[in-house]
């Protein structure tokens, strides 16, 4: 990656490339929190940057200010978007575009997906258990979403590298690197025509079936709403859940009491996966501000983007007491992991039973794990944030 | 609270984002549509043994979509 100059003030030059922020950035927001809750940036174009509860959910339930489609932060703006929707969609379109896919999200219909969930991560486990050593961002929760999301989509498991890499291109390297998004997104494209195209002809049960079942006045989706929606699935349903699951383990391989209180009393396990989410929420969304408003007082300007942060606003004391605690079993937490207001994250339940799962079945076999001291863990940046190197001692 | 008054749960269907903390944390209480939107079990009186649940499933919808109130 290109050097980038350093931040010179949080306040009116922040930027969330910085290396500080994808390694720790809760003392950055919690500093902003309290002198300047609204900041801005004069990078990517010019953004704004909520660290309030309050204000991040303003911004979320305001789709009249603040558009959703441009969802990511980039330095450049894009020449051309390949809309994505229901992520991309504002009202009156997106109401439909999320209807659509909505019930192979219920809790009942993810509760079926819990056997093959449990079947992978045991699989993934008997790679390593009994070994000294293992990185389990690498070895363990990189495999788990992406598998099943694969499978959800009705396309092949043993693609997961390939899309691993689209998201890397297109989330990561593309926040600076337009050409590279652009080339990852058209890879995408291409990729998901071909499958679309089997899948009219073979038919199938499963997201792509869906998506070309609907008819709305007797006429099909349009062919780049179905490809825009199956990329969305795919991107967001694969590396948001993995930095999910390694955070959870982050956090347990250094809370040994966290640890054996779940292994003692498993059925604290929903309330401390949502206390995960909220901690350590991993998505980070943007909007494109369309018209003139203020924000907290602070005057909001079309034409800059707005850093739409989740994970600070779960960090906001004025919401959650003790808001930099891990308190595995908070009774009130109303946390915004999954975003608030109409762009809800549709996989928000799958998300759930995957990192559900995925403790449960590690803390099962390998109830004894810790850091490892003489490697370094990694963090993703931008958009999606978790460990990508996570190396654990075992035993 | 006052003997023979109880509880009753409605959830605002304009607020309602169809997160599932309530079907989550108070099943018996809740009942989900095609879409996972919420909706009360019945006419939404809570039995006194659920009282917790429905306190919980209010106190933690990202929406403020719960309400509960003695009837």
């Amino acid at each position: 990656m290109t050097t980038r100059p350093p931040v010179t003030d949080w306040a009116t030059d922040w930027d969330h490339l910085e290396r500080q922020w994808s390694e720790n950035p809760y003392p950055i927001w919690d500093g902003l929190r309290k002198t300047c809750p609204v900041a801005h940036t004069e990078r990517y174009m010019g953004a704004y940057l909520p660290t309030r509860y309050e204000d991040v959910k303003a911004v979320a339930h305001d789709t009249e200010h603040f558009s959703s489609r441009r969802v990511v932060l980039r330095e450049t703006r894009p020449e051309t978007i390949l809309p994505a929707p229901p992520i991309t969609s504002d009202p009156p379109h997106h109401k439909r575009a999320k209807q659509i896919l909505l019930p192979r999200f219920t809790p009942d219909a993810i509760a079926r997906l819990e056997p093959k969930t449990r079947a992978i991560c045991d699989e993934l486990i008997d790679g390593f258990v009994g070994k000294r050593r293992v990185d389990a961002a690498q070895a363990y929760s990189r495999h788990i979403p992406v598998r099943i999301i694969a499978f959800m989509l009705g396309v092949p498991e043993s693609d997961s590298p390939r899309f691993i890499d689209w998201i890397h291109r297109i989330l990561e390297v593309g926040i600076t690197d337009q050409t590279a998004a652009m080339t990852a997104g058209r890879e995408m494209v291409e990729y998901f025509a071909g499958h679309i195209e089997r899948t009219a002809r073979e038919g199938g049960d499963n997201l792509i079936s869906d998506l070309l079942a609907v008819r709305e006045d007797g006429q099909p989706l349009p062919p780049e709403h179905v490809n825009g929606t199956l990329r969305l699935l795919l991107i967001a349903g694969i590396d948001t859940t993995w930095s999910a699951i390694g955070s959870s383990l982050w956090h347990l391989a250094q809370h040994p009491e966290d640890r054996r209180r779940l292994v003692a009393e498993p059925r604290l396990m929903p309330l401390a996966i949502e206390e995960f989410l909220r901690a350590y929420a991993p998505v980070t969304m943007a909007r494109e501000v369309v018209k003139e408003t203020t924000l907290a007082g602070c005057p909001v300007k079309p034409g800059n983007m707005l850093l739409l942060s989740f994970p600070a606003a779960n960090r906001d004391p004025a919401m959650f007491p003790n808001a930099d605690k891990v308190i595995i079993d908070r009774k009130e937490n109303r946390h915004a992991a999954f975003g608030l207001g109409i762009h809800r994250c549709v996989g928000s339940n799958l998300a759930r039973m995957e990192m559900r799962i995925a403790v449960e079945a590690f803390l099962k076999r390998i109830p004894e794990f810790r850091l490892d001291p003489s490697q370094g863990v990694t963090w993703s940046e931008g958009t999606v944030r978790g460990p990508r190197r996570l190396p654990l001692l075992l035993g | 609270m006052v003997a023979g008054k109880s509880l009753k749960l409605r959830i605002n269907a304009e607020k309602c984002q169809g997160h599932n903390r309530c079907k989550a944390l108070a099943p018996e209480l809740i009942v989900l549509d095609t879409f996972g939107n919420a909706q009360p079990a019945g006419d939404g009186i809570v039995p006194r043994e659920l009282e917790e649940k429905a306190r919980l499933a209010k106190a933690n919808c990202p929406e403020f979509a719960v309400d509960i109130s003695e009837e």
